[in-house]
């Protein structure tokens, strides 16, 4: 039995195989402005006996390819119980929302929030604030990590934080200091979330931000819980999906 | 048989704009209300037709905020909005408007509305104890009876109040078995119809028109659960909405929920079950009025376990699957009530319950699809 999971999120569609409970192959892409043939082109030369769609684009999978589909919140559920079956949280920040869900041992879910209809706190927030000061998504954590000085961030909204950042970078602070200021805020609005959704135990962190080792060791401090990260963070919902798929 | 009765309510709907134009030639006057906190009982007892004015579409908000702060309640610009840009048939017919304190941001927007039309404010006490409070709420009560009188030139005697009382509680009793009907598992009707029944009647001048129509619709419905004619099945999940006020144009989320598969079988809310009490006809009329219309459990009260008691009641008796709490985005109360609602929901009965915070608008429509598939997901 193989069976596929593909996860449309608003930024990136990962797809994933599993083969008698093994992943044996997973891709990644771009969503761009065409997620339907992007989905496509992503699962073309793929064999599978079945499918499952979820992420923001799962409905327009499902017309296309007449493929089942689940929220990705139930995804992630299944991909975190799958890699640590200790853990009962998964935060989950991808592209454009951030989520924390709390399930059972079979992966079920009990509780979940999401956050608002903005970008504040995503992928996408971070991804804008390392542009603004001149840095890539891949070396935004290391610099952040290097700050010798705390500075507070207090906008979360996309649009005003980069105000906030211009006039911090015309008082004369160091790239640097803001972007650790940047990483906290982010972080603070997750604590928040998670504390409310689900106060104890481990915490899985899915979603490409994950793949911020600053970001990780920002969520330690702030939780004083375990932070436990797929190899693949931004994997974990079309792995989930696929497993999913084999349960039909 | 529903279609035909829904093609009923459209035809009385739309004849109802001439029965109120007639009623009014005829030297009568029409009195909006807003909340449920005021007794319409008044206005019935000068022979005027009590209007329900509460905003529930989108359309008007951008007028509202001409004026109103963008970060108030949907509900309250869309109230105003209407008023303000004369797009409200029911508003225009007004002579009179009755308002209560209930919000800090209704009762100040009622300020700007009596720029635009006579308003009458009822200072209504924000918590029950009835020692305290029942006798300076009956007193503004007796208060708009006399404002009522002077509008109409029309004497309000106690005989004329204890009929109003009658016929009223006749509506509302009419009405509860309406909304009973949805507790038999699979219910006859979708969440969608009920509310469309429940806003449309609501208008209706003629008050007996309204009560047969209702008993109509409900007979029909007890003869669809013998027979077994329902959209659902025994597995279709059945969720509670409680919360804010929703009608035709705010029904949003209603729609989603039951495109998603479910079924909205109850409104804990003022458009819903909160309307479907009785004032004891026992009693005096006007403490009898103050002492059920002062109970009306909104989150402006504090505390406000008569919330909690109803739920209690209806998850129970509805057979819910599933609570989900409406609030709409810069409601203060229901949002922070949200908290004691949910621990009471998964405490006591441990179902599945969804906080949502959104406005009329469509903007967030797949954001809500998410939210909403993934609790059903949990049932």
């Amino acid at each position: 039995m193989i069976s596929a999971g593909i996860d449309i999120g608003s930024r990136s569609i990962e797809c994933a195989i599993i083969e008698n409970g093994i992943i044996t192959e997973t891709r990644k892409t771009d969503t761009g402005f065409d997620p339907v043939s992007q989905a496509r082109k992503l699962i073309e030369n793929l064999s599978f006996d079945s499918i499952l769609a979820t992420g923001y684009g799962r409905n327009l999978f499902e017309i296309e390819h007449d493929a089942a589909t689940v929220t990705e919140i139930k995804a992630h559920a299944k991909g975190a119980v799958h890699f640590f079956p200790e853990a009962s949280t998964v935060l989950d920040i991808g592209g454009q929302d951030s989520k924390v869900i709390r399930f059972d041992n079979t992966g079920r879910v009990t509780r979940f929030e999401m956050n608002d209809r903005c970008a504040a706190g995503t992928g996408k927030f971070l991804e804008i604030m390392a542009r603004a000061l001149g840095f890539t998504t891949q070396t935004f954590g290391y610099a952040a990590e290097s700050a010798k000085k705390e500075l507070n961030i207090s906008s979360m909204c996309t649009v005003f934080a980069e105000s906030e950042v211009t006039s911090l970078v015309a008082r004369g602070e160091r790239p640097e200091e803001i972007a650790k200021g940047l990483h906290k805020a982010v972080i603070n609005r997750a604590v928040s979330m998670l504390k409310r959704v689900s106060p104890d135990g481990p915490v899985v962190f899915s979603g490409g931000v994950a793949n911020n080792a600053f970001i990780v060791k920002l969520l330690e401090q702030a939780t004083q819980r375990p932070v436990l990260v797929p190899d693949v963070p931004e994997m974990n919902g079309a792995i989930g999906a696929a497993l999913l798929a084999c349960e039909k | 048989m529903k279609t035909e009765l829904f093609k009923k309510l459209q035809q009385i709907t739309e004849q109802n704009l001439i029965d109120i134009e007639t009623h009014k030639q005829n030297g009568n006057h029409a009195i909006g209300f807003y909340c449920l906190y005021a007794p319409t009982e008044m206005a019935i007892a000068a022979d005027a037709i009590p209007l329900p004015l509460c905003g529930t579409r989108n359309d008007p908000i951008e007028a509202a905020e001409e004026v109103l702060p963008r970060n108030l309640c949907a509900l309250i610009k869309s109230s105003y909005g209407f008023a303000a840009s004369d797009t409200c048939p029911f508003f225009r017919f007004s002579d009179m408007i009755v308002a209560d304190t209930t919000c800090d941001g209704k009762k100040k927007m009622f300020e700007l509305m009596s720029e635009i039309k006579p308003v009458h404010v009822l200072q209504l006490p924000q918590q029950q104890n009835m020692n305290l409070f029942l006798d300076p709420w009956k007193n503004e009560i007796i208060q708009l009876k006399k404002e009522v009188e002077s509008l109409t030139g029309k004497e309000i005697t106690e005989e004329k109040i204890n009929q109003a009382i009658q016929l009223l509680n006749r509506e509302r009793r009419a009405l509860k078995r309406l909304m009973d009907v949805t507790k038999a598992k699979p219910s006859p009707l979708t969440g969608m119809e009920l509310i469309e029944i429940l806003f449309k009647i609501g208008f209706f001048a003629d008050k007996e028109k309204g009560i047969d129509l209702i008993n109509e619709i409900a007979d029909a419905c007890e003869s669809l659960v013998t027979k077994g004619e329902t959209p659902y099945t025994v597995k279709t999940p059945r969720i509670l909405m409680t919360g804010v006020p929703v009608g035709l144009g705010s029904d949003k989320v209603i729609k989603i929920i039951e495109e998603s598969g479910a079924n909205v079988v109850a409104f804990e809310n003022c458009s819903g079950y909160k309307k479907a009490f009785q004032v004891d006809e026992s009693k005096d009329p006007f403490t009898a009025l103050a002492e059920q219309y002062l109970s009306i459990p909104c989150s402006v009260m504090s505390p406000n376990q008569g919330r909690i008691e109803l739920l209690e009641e209806m998850i129970t008796e509805f057979s819910v699957d599933g609570v989900v709490d409406l609030t709409w985005q810069a409601c203060h109360t229901y949002n922070i009530e949200a908290h004691q609602i949910r621990q009471f929901v998964t405490d006591r009965f441990n179902l599945p319950y969804l906080h949502i915070e959104t406005d009329y608008s469509e903007s967030d429509t797949e954001q809500l699809r998410v939210r909403i598939e993934a609790f059903l997901e949990m049932i």
